[in-house]
């Protein structure tokens, strides 16, 4: 147990090192101090909103990155968050501002519009894949594009989109239908749905290692030969998989629209999605692993702007999220091939069925 | 060639090699030496260290002690080019063939600085076949080759790169009793030639059939070196596992009339309509053990996950204990009262990195002990895999390790262990001991005797003839996606059913094999 305990903290420790290393001489090459810069953007986190901004960024990325965390246990690349959490999204607040509800039913039921529009946005990759073998990456990518030419023509003013002020937006939700967050006055507002991405990640959490379905789940990702022979049926699976990322991603929009905008707006934020995919690889599909990538996530982006007052352009910001990712994803991979081969070896010392030679004759 | 010399001239002389590994069994102070012109056994059980042991000789691993002479040089290889270039060549297992590609092609390929891959090449080629055997032209496409001739065919892959010393690494495997001979023919007459085989194998009879001297490895380490013509099987093999000898035989029939399995008219096809198994009928009985005879790749495979509802029937019907299961899934099967031990257990039993414990639940994860409802209860699969290990004598030293750290035979017994839990009215047996050692083998025969006993019914696939015939109360011999022929386990010679199996033998018209009437 200690040394499954070891393992565990090594290879993140083992990342972070790599990643600083990676960052530092990234920093040094754009002729920064790193030090420098990396007290810059700490400082930045005591700076008016952001703290809060952090917190509220980690509970959209932890979403994100949940809904490709579930693809990644099938082996399955859900690149089409993106596109699920836009169409979501958007049907969602057209929905919600249509309604008529009472307040908490309203926000639920938009909830669960947004989910199911997301998990819709995803059945048809999902129905290519079991009966055409298309590959996910190849059709989701499509959808997303789709996504966003629908959502561009679902905004219009013809369709669904009304003027305020110079911003084109769905038909505001009623108060009803919003979710009130934490107001921390001069600091912000910490979005009310910051415990939904708390609650989907513990139930993540539990499906995943706790149920039947979970179990099925890693079966499938780990060998699909084995859980075919153990009676998991591939293709359900990969159509329940997708359709459960799907309605993840779907919900992906909703902290910012119930607790912020309260109406899919043309200023709707892009990229969480592809962002996710790579917190989920940081976090190693693993809900703590998540929610703490989010985090960092949310911190390199978010302070990212002190980076400007310190002479450093803040795209670096972005050259270190993707050093973490890589760093992390190599550490584990070294951690992970040094754990099997130490086990080995105790498990033959243990047994007598290895290495150690019987007394020569 | 000196032929005065071939009889004490050492082609290799391997030294207190030591190699050490995790967790599988490397070489600790191996001394072999091979003389040049002989045919070198080289025997022992499975993880004995014997492919080890030739991976160094061939160069694709080096020893972290010890001396490789070649023909009186001391070598150290880097990789098996190195090899190669000392004459040394080696034909592995599992054929490593382009099936589109012409014979002359396999051969030319990688190698094209030899003769380059014109008429020289061309003339070299012609000028090999004869010595290893292979009487076609050297533009027919590998894929249109039987098992015999592409062995062939990477034989002549290392002649032709200039190998004077051969490692056959278990050769005899893939090929039937009278293929074997062939074989064995063509050894000989490439030996007169000049050529030094080192002829890895567990198979002791054909050991003894054919070597000139034998080498004995254990745990590692080789016991010593005997002459076949005056050591007896029994000996060879005591050498081997260093204790009594186990024997497949069943001894007393416990063959019920009551079905079990009940498999008819069963058809399954290929996307373009060719039939994989052609209208199959088979019934197994409480407490019998029906073994499937056949060279891999008649439809065994095929049968096996057919009546599992991992591939789809196009036609049939199968019933189990009553219950029509034709268009039940694999897992509805299993909760039916079906244990299975597929022929690959890392790719098809075990999910490797997982503890044992999660391997416990694969395949029950909808039933007790192992799942309440849709949650699955870990602590349940933890207590039966407890059981299971200490039931089954799987070594390891708990059940939170990864099942990829135990050594295959006792991964076998986990998986067997877990197949014959939750009460299974019929077990599918496809290869149960490949690839375990011979304590573990003993051990499985034991367990599916005690199951059969119990009435169990057993279907039991096996390309171990002896296993076959030792363990199983009726054999079905499988030819090309059909029976051909009924076998009766108590008269029935391996002879017999390598014939059979190849469609070389007689039935009468009761489909019963006629035995001794072979060419």
């Amino acid at each position: 147990m200690t040394s499954r305990l070891r393992s565990s903290l090594l290879a993140p420790v083992l990342a972070v090192v790599f990643a600083a290393v990676l960052c530092a001489i990234v920093l040094i090459l754009s002729g920064a101090n790193p030090g420098e810069a990396l007290g810059a953007m700490i400082g930045q986190v005591g700076e008016g909103q952001i703290a809060v901004d952090i917190v509220n960024s980690t509970a959209i990325y932890m979403l994100a990155a949940l809904a490709a965390a579930i693809g990644f246990h099938m082996n399955l690349l859900n690149i089409g968050i993106e596109g699920q959490y836009r169409v979501g999204a958007l049907v969602a607040a057209i929905v919600g501002g249509a309604l008529v509800l009472p307040p908490v039913l309203h926000w639920l039921v938009i909830l669960l519009v947004a989910a199911a529009a997301g998990a819709a946005w995803a059945t048809l990759p999902a129905i290519l894949k079991v009966t055409r073998g298309v590959h996910e990456v190849l059709s989701t990518i499509m959808m997303n594009a789709i996504a966003f030419g629908l959502a561009a023509f679902l905004i219009r003013r013809d369709q669904f989109g009304i003027l305020v002020g110079n911003n084109v937006t769905t038909k505001p939700i009623p108060s009803s239908g919003q979710v009130p967050g934490i107001d921390l006055g001069d600091r912000g507002t910490v979005f009310g749905l910051v415990f939904l991405s708390v609650v989907a990640a513990a139930v993540y959490g539990v499906v995943l290692n706790r149920t039947r379905f979970g179990f099925e789940l890693k079966a499938s990702g780990l060998s699909p030969t084995a859980a075919a022979a153990g009676g998991v049926n591939a293709k359900k699976m990969i159509v329940v998989s997708l359709l459960v990322s799907g309605a993840v991603a779907g919900l992906v929009g909703m902290p910012e629209i119930l607790g912020r905008d309260h109406a899919y707006t043309l200023n709707f934020a892009s990229g969480y999605g592809f962002a996710g995919i790579g917190i989920a690889l940081l976090g190693r599909n693993h809900p703590v692993g998540i929610a703490f990538g989010s985090l960092l996530w949310a911190f390199l982006e978010k302070s990212k702007g002190a980076l400007d007052n310190v002479g450093v352009p803040k795209e670096i910001a972005t050259i270190m999220q993707g050093a973490i990712v890589l760093s992390v994803v190599v550490a584990y991979e070294i951690v992970k091939r040094m754990e099997l081969a130490a086990e080995q070896r105790r498990v033959g010392q243990a047994t007598g069925t290895a290495v150690e030679p019987e007394a020569a004759k | 060639m000196t032929d005065t010399e071939v009889d004490t001239e050492a082609a290799v002389v391997l030294t207190g090699i030591t190699k050490r590994f995790p967790g599988v069994v490397a070489n600790s102070d191996v001394h072999l030496t091979v003389r040049t012109g002989e045919v070198h056994a080289l025997c022992g059980e499975n993880g004995a260290g014997k492919s080890t042991l030739m991976k160094i000789l061939y160069g694709m691993q080096s020893p972290d002690e010890g001396d490789i002479e070649v023909n009186g040089e001391r070598v150290s290889f880097r990789s098996p080019s190195d090899a190669i270039k000392a004459g040394i060549g080696m034909v592995h297992q599992h054929f490593m063939l382009a099936d589109n590609l012409t014979v002359l092609e396999n051969v030319v390929l990688g190698a094209e600085g030899l003769h380059g891959i014109g008429k020289k090449a061309r003339n070299r080629i012609r000028g090999l076949t004869g010595s290893v055997g292979l009487d076609l032209d050297p533009d027919t496409l590998v894929e249109r080759l039987g098992v015999a001739d592409r062995q062939r065919v990477e034989i002549l892959k290392v002649l032709y790169r200039g190998a004077k010393i051969i490692i056959l690494d278990e050769p005899t495997a893939v090929l039937v009793p009278q293929e074997v001979d062939e074989l064995f023919n063509t050894l000989r007459t490439m030996r007169a030639d000049g050529y030094t085989f080192l002829f890895i194998s567990h198979k002791l009879d054909e050991v003894r059939a054919i070597a000139d001297s034998i080498t004995v490895i254990r745990r590692g380490t080789t016991v010593g070196t005997v002459d076949p013509r005056t050591v007896t099987t029994r000996q060879l093999a005591e050498m081997m596992v260093g204790s009594e000898l186990p024997s497949p035989e069943t001894r007393e029939s416990t063959v019920t009339d009551k079905v079990v399995l009940q498999v008819e008219g069963l058809v399954l096809e290929t996307p373009d309509g060719r039939r994989l198994l052609d209208a199959l009928d088979l019934t197994v009985h409480s407490g019998e053990v029906l073994g499937i005879a056949g060279v891999e790749g008649n439809g065994q495979t095929e049968l096996v996950e057919t009546i599992m509802g991992i591939r789809r029937a196009a036609a049939g019907k199968v019933t189990l204990d009553g219950q029509n299961l034709t268009r039940a899934g694999t897992l509805a099967r299993r909760e039916a009262g079906i244990g299975y031990i597929p022929e690959d257990r890392t790719r098809h039993g075990l999910l490797l990195t997982e503890p044992l414990w999660a391997n416990r639940i694969l395949g029950y994860q909808t039933r007790r002990p192992t799942a309440r409802g849709a949650f699955i209860d870990i602590a349940g699969a933890r207590r039966d895999t407890q059981r299971i290990v200490e039931q089954f004598d799987v070594r390891t030293p708990g059940i939170e390790v990864a099942a990829a750290s135990l050594s295959g035979g006792n991964q076998q017994k986990l998986v067997i262990g877990r197949e014959l839990s939750g009460e299974p009215k019929l077990l599918i047996a496809s290869h149960p001991t490949r690839g375990v050692d011979v304590g573990a083998q003993a051990a499985i025969w034991d367990h599916i005797r005690a199951a059969r006993h119990n009435g169990l019914a057993v279907l039991l696939v096996s390309a171990d003839l002896d296993e076959l015939i030792g363990l199983s109360d009726s054999i079905k011999v499988m030819l090309r996606g059909k029976f051909v022929a009924d076998a009766d386990p108590a008269t029935v010679t391996p002879e017999d059913l390598g014939s059979a199996m190849t469609g070389a033998a007689q039935v009468d018209e009761s489909g019963l094999l006629v035995t001794g009437g072979e060419q």
